[in-house]
């Protein structure tokens, strides 16, 4: 999905002729909120990635960050000189720098996570879907039993045995997402693979892998771009969850959940600034997702093609 | 329901503070932790002990400053080295109506320290101690050595009743129809999860209470509990959160009430492995554990700047600690000053240990135990590392933390390192952190129970013996005070600061602050 | 249909047991709940009484052969924090939770349809194009921020709900439930809301979807091309291409709003089973745990067959079967 995005700016060219390539880019640019989307969120990725080399603090740098610095209100000049255009946190760190930092965190996470977990869902759902019988049985209890472990009861266990971290974070969120993957791709390839047109695939003699992937994957796109983009945006909010319930990530090299659950206790202080940026920072992230997301489903859709 | 509680209010404050026992009044509290079980001696933990203390009494009780007080026994004294009298109070009735008398304490004293599946059990304050009837009214406690924290163990324990309480299940307490004792409370109902409510005991022998009915919630969540009463759905919060007492003082309409804990925050050093797990030298390799170096210890303690972590991590909420217990309190020394926030002489010592250029540890703390832990554990690692220490913070749920910081490592030995933790002496003075933090582990005796660093220091343990066999105040006092005095010396632990707790109520209430962290109804009071 | 729902129950039999095995052992590995739960002033010796009265001292594949003895007896062992069986415990918090996840699956449709019917069938007018953006402020925020911004909003600043808590039961049919009273339901609102919110936003968009989708399609078309009423083909025809996966995330989604209400409970100190089980997970309560779990399980495979069963009524196409016939 990030790979599509970051390359369509370079289609707006003018040219004559139009490959699939342009044409889709083309109708994405149709919708000027999806265009403003993708640029929000171009401009997002941008300044996450490159954080180390526009912000004032390392908020990650304990020798950096200064509890004495704590909860300056927004345009405060900090101890080491510059200024906290957004103010600073509980822990005296720069919420501007700390936001970027935790972004590059979220996103590598809410990404990361939903790619593996669409892979690993999409493989057993179409599995399931396709060969029916026993595996099918066995695969979607597997899903049951996946579906009702609560998350924040894998984040718990990965947590007490493995110890806090990224890869953890990610490994509690794929197990966490997978199902529903595999559960969405099953319901939809249950229905698609009783068409006519696979059924007449079926008769021409075609490969089972070539029907899969050529005629039930494409179909079963649209529904997976809304789990999908919605799962991205939820796996960004669920480890901001997890950091509420203390099995996040560490205090010390906080995501932009951290922040936005270390921001909870200060809603009613009066200090609106350390749960209101990171907030805001969130919102503008998974909303230019979904809304990117949206847009990609209706160019992809092949039935919604006029 | 909301709308009445405000006319009875008004009401109230127009009849001005006319307090008869005919007055109806409900109060509604927000707790901070829910109680686990009505049964008294199911589970000893704070709530639960604070619970209990509403529809049950002890033969004695503790005051705010957790002093001892007469309860059910109007005097207690040791009459030989081995044997303390108490004398009961008399015509003291149950709520059922049934008489209170000597029978009542020999059965609970039996059935206190063995209620079955008990997660924490009142064993630890009566074992050694046998109760004998005299006579209805005189109790004889005795022991096997000289004891003089007898007052103090005692004022733990809830008296329930030899009819409805003794022969009773854990199930019965919270059904209610054990719950009877003779306490200032009745109880009415008890939905977990959601509420605890009790009615004035008219018969109560002491001061009657102000407040006809009383209401408990469990409001876990701190903003939430804020928000509660600041809709007015509750009349008094308990565990106000730091972040918002500055707002709540801005508020006309909310009265907060504070005071000093009996609970110190403090840093444990490993000092019982030549090579700690999660101190190494700072390009990972493996050195000689430089906590075992008093050095080192006197060093770290130095660069802590308390007055910042008071000020800056607590909102000006707790007071910099030097020793075990906050000035008051029996058994602290009045030599001890807080350790001056001194870099440059960190640093010097560090030199001077052999430790110029630092080293590398992890700080292992709980994130959901005491106020505002994670980031204190924060703070004192950015503090270490401006002196060279580079110091990384690791919190974790209490559930995963206190398992492995008292035998996590694969011996069965505490995991980590350096770890912060808290201390709240239950018993009210020093012997308490002395005994289980500060003296050599010893399974056997029972003594370092909580001693996760292994400081081990042979005189100061003598010290403390000596202490825990003198029944005479002053003197007890001394050595208290002394042994006190030498583990500072040799920073056998780093106290950071005192908690100080925080209620808040709505305006024309104010509450007693206690220093055993307890919320309660009777302390609740009208202004 | 009768063997297809036997072997189902049969294979959520196995499901329940391999569950019980996993959350016995797992929450068995993060650790021993005796250091926390005994008093700090407890010295080794209660420490160690306190591990043989709650048998943790045994290995522990002889504490999940007593466990299982017990089970097969339907005796799901006693709670560590509260004493009492664990059963009995999930029971009592049950019906909060039901209620909760009711009412927020009924907000959820209500909402939702409509809402994503109009933005589908109208994809150009600027109303669908608002309920859109709006729909996806539903699952942007983290459940806890929004759950304190309604209290601070409704019950603090505005002063027009209860902030937290449950409220007065009532009783209809013998069952006592908050949605009987007045007083109940408006306690019941705000946390209600905020659990359906991410549902909301989720029907919203799979109807707009699926509406869109249906539109475009040749029996859509041929219907329209035969002069059926616009009304006809939408509620007969459309609807019934939507309800699939409408029906399939709220089948997942109902189990999830039980399993998962564990952050609205807490926010909004709701007395339900999932803030029991947070509580129970952050103590290691771990007959609490697995109990709860063996029963969500239970409930999750029963959900997953109703589901598919509303699947071949919906959809003729979708035979059931779990076999290759």
């Amino acid at each position: 999905m990030t790979d599509v995005t970051t390359e369509a700016p370079a289609a707006v060219a003018p040219v004559r002729v139009e490959t699939p390539f342009q044409r889709f880019a083309s109708e994405f640019f149709e919708s000027k909120i999806a265009t403003l989307a993708l640029f929000t969120l171009i401009a997002i990725i941008v300044l996450a990635v490159l954080a180390p080399w526009i912000t004032p603090q390392n908020p990650y740098d304990l020798a950096q960050v200064d509890v004495m610095d704590g909860r300056l209100p927004p345009g405060e000049e900090a101890f080491a000189g510059y200024t906290m255009w957004l103010g600073s946190d509980g822990a005296g760190r720069d919420l501007f720098s700390a936001i970027l930092y935790g972004l590059r965190i979220s996103l590598s996470v809410g990404v990361t996570s939903g790619i593996i977990a669409l892979a690993i869902g999409m493989a057993v759902g179409l599995l399931a879907a396709y060969t029916g019988g026993r595996t099918e049985a066995v695969i979607m209890r597997v899903v049951d039993l996946q579906l009702s472990f609560p998350a924040t009861l894998v984040a718990l266990m990965l947590v007490a045995i493995l110890g806090k971290g990224i890869e953890n974070i990610i490994l509690a969120l794929v197990v966490a997402q997978w199902a529903y993957y595999a559960r969405t791709v099953r319901g939809t390839a249950l229905v698609e693979r009783r068409k006519e047109y696979v059924e007449a695939a079926a008769c021409l003699g075609l490969s089972n892998m070539r029907i899969i992937f050529r005629h039930i994957l494409p179909n079963c796109l649209a529904p997976l771009i809304v789990v999908g983009t919605v799962q991205t945006a939820s796996a960004i909010s669920l480890e901001a969850t997890l950091s509420f319930l203390g099995v996040g990530l560490p205090q010390t090299e906080p995501s932009l959940g951290v922040l936005i659950a270390n921001g909870f206790e200060y809603m009613l202080s009066g200090r609106y600034w350390i749960s209101v940026f990171p907030g805001l920072a969130l919102l503008f992230t998974v909303v230019s997702i979904n809304l990117v997301g949206d847009q990609l489903r209706d160019v992809l859709n092949p039935r919604l093609k006029k | 329901m909301k709308k009445t509680t405000k006319v009875l209010a008004a009401a109230a404050s127009v009849m001005a503070l006319s307090l008869t026992a005919a007055s109806a009044e409900k109060l509604t509290i927000g707790l901070a932790s829910e109680p686990t079980s009505l049964d008294p001696h199911f589970h000893n933990l704070g709530p639960n002990n604070a619970m209990s203390r509403h529809i049950f009494d002890r033969l004695i009780n503790q005051d705010e400053l957790q002093r001892l007080m007469p309860g059910l026994a109007v005097s207690w004294e040791p009459i030989d080295d081995l044997t303390w009298e108490f004398k009961l109070r008399e015509g003291v009735t149950f709520h059922d109506g049934t008489p209170f008398n000597a029978d009542d304490v020999v059965c609970t004293v039996e059935r206190a320290p063995d209620v079955p599946n008990s997660p924490a059990s009142f064993g630890t304050y009566l074992k050694g101690k046998t109760a004998v009837k005299i006579d209805d009214y005189t109790v004889h406690f005795i022991t096997e050595e000289p004891y003089p924290l007898m007052g103090n163990d005692i004022s733990t324990v809830p008296i329930i009743s030899d009819e409805t309480g003794c022969g009773a299940s854990t199930e019965d307490f919270n059904a209610g129809t054990a719950a009877v004792g003779t306490g200032p409370f009745k109880f009415v109902s008890y939905t977990p999860g959601a509420s605890i409510l009790v009615e004035r005991n008219d018969d109560y022998w002491g001061d009657a209470p102000v407040w006809s009915e009383v209401e408990f919630r469990p409001l876990t969540s701190g903003p939430t509990r804020v928000a509660a009463l600041l809709a007015g759905d509750v009349d008094m919060i308990a565990g106000v959160p730091t972040t918002d007492i500055g707002t709540l003082e801005g508020n006309s309409d909310i009265q907060l009430s504070q005071g000093v804990s009996n609970r110190v925050i403090y840093l444990h050093m490993d000092q019982f492995r030549e090579n700690s797990p999660f101190v190494t030298a700072k390009d990972g390799s493996e050195i000689k554990n430089p906590l075992m170096d008093v050095r080192v210890r006197k060093a770290i303690s130095m660069a802590i700047n308390r007055d910042a972590i008071v000020d800056r991590v607590m909102e000006g909420v707790a007071i910099p600690a030097g020793q075990l217990l906050p000035e008051g309190f029996f058994g602290v020394s009045d030599k001890l000053d807080v350790v001056a926030y001194d870099p440059d002489g960190a640093k010097a010592l560090l030199e001077e240990a052999g430790y110029g250029d630092g080293f590398a540890m992890t700080i292992h703390g709980p994130n959901d135990r005491y106020i505002n832990d994670a980031r204190i554990a924060e703070a004192v690692a950015q503090m270490l590392t401006r002196i060279g220490i580079q110091t990384a913070v690791e919190t974790m749920p209490r559930s995963v933390y206190f398992g492995r910081a008292s035998r996590g490592s694969p011996d069965g030995l505490p995991e980590f390192s350096f770890i912060l933790v808290g201390w709240g002496a239950g018993s009210g003075e020093a012997s308490s952190p002395l005994k289980s933090l500060i003296h050599t582990h010893n399974a056997d005796a029972g003594f370092g129970a909580s001693n996760r660093g292994r400081h081990s220091d042979p005189e100061v343990d003598a010290v403390i013996e000596e202490a825990l066999r003198t029944v005479d105040d002053a003197k007890r006092q001394d050595l208290l005070a002394q042994a006190t005095e030498m583990a500072m010396e040799n920073v056998a632990i780093i106290p950071t600061h005192f908690q100080v707790n925080t209620w808040a109520a709505k305006k024309g209430l104010k509450y007693n602050a206690r220093t055993d962290e307890y919320t309660l109804a009777i302390g609740v009071v009208k202004e | 249909m009768t063997v297809f729902i036997i072997r189902r129950l049969m294979q959520a039999v196995l499901v329940v047991f391999l569950m019980s095995v996993i959350v016995f052992f797992g929450v068995n590995v993060i650790g021993n709940p005796v250091d926390m739960l005994v008093s700090p002033d407890a010295d080794q010796a209660d420490i160690q009484a306190t591990i043989e009265r709650l048998g943790l001292d045994r290995p522990i594949l002889e504490q999940y052969w007593l466990f299982m003895k017990g089970a097969l007896q339907g005796d799901l062992g006693n709670s560590f924090i509260f004493g009492e069986p664990a059963l009995k415990l999930i029971l009592q918090h049950m019906p909060a939770t039901m209620e909760l996840a009711l009412t927020s699956l009924v907000l959820a449709v209500l909402f939702g349809i409509p809402l994503g019917l109009f933005a589908g069938l109208y994809p150009e007018n600027p109303i669908s194009k608002g309920i859109m953006a709006t729909s996806i402020l539903g699952f942007s925020l983290p459940t806890f921020w929004v759950g304190l911004m309604l209290i601070i909003l409704f019950a603090v600043e505005l002063g027009l709900l209860p902030s937290t808590g449950r409220g007065d039961l009532g009783t209809f049919l013998g069952m006592q439930s908050s949605l009987f009273t007045l007083d109940g339901l408006s306690h019941l609102f705000l946390p209600a809301l905020n659990l359906a919110l991410l549902n909301i936003s989720l029907v919203i968009r799979l109807t707009r979807a699926g509406v869109r989708e249906a539109m475009g399609q040749d029996y859509v078309k041929f219907a329209r091309a035969k002069g059926l009423s616009t009304n006809r083909i939408i509620f007969v025809h459309v609807m019934k291409n939507i309800l699939i996966p409408v029906v399939t995330v709220l089948g997942l989604e109902f189990g999830s709003l039980i399993a998962f209400s564990v952050v609205t409970e807490t926010i909004f100190a709701w007395p339900g089973m999932g803030k029991l089980l947070i509580d129970a997970i952050l103590q290691l309560d771990r007959p609490v745990v697995v109990a709860y779990l063996m029963i969500i399980v239970l409930f999750f495979v029963v959900i997953n067959l109703v589901v598919d069963i509303l699947y071949s009524v919906l959809d003729p196409r979708v035979r059931l079967q779990d076999h290759g016939q």
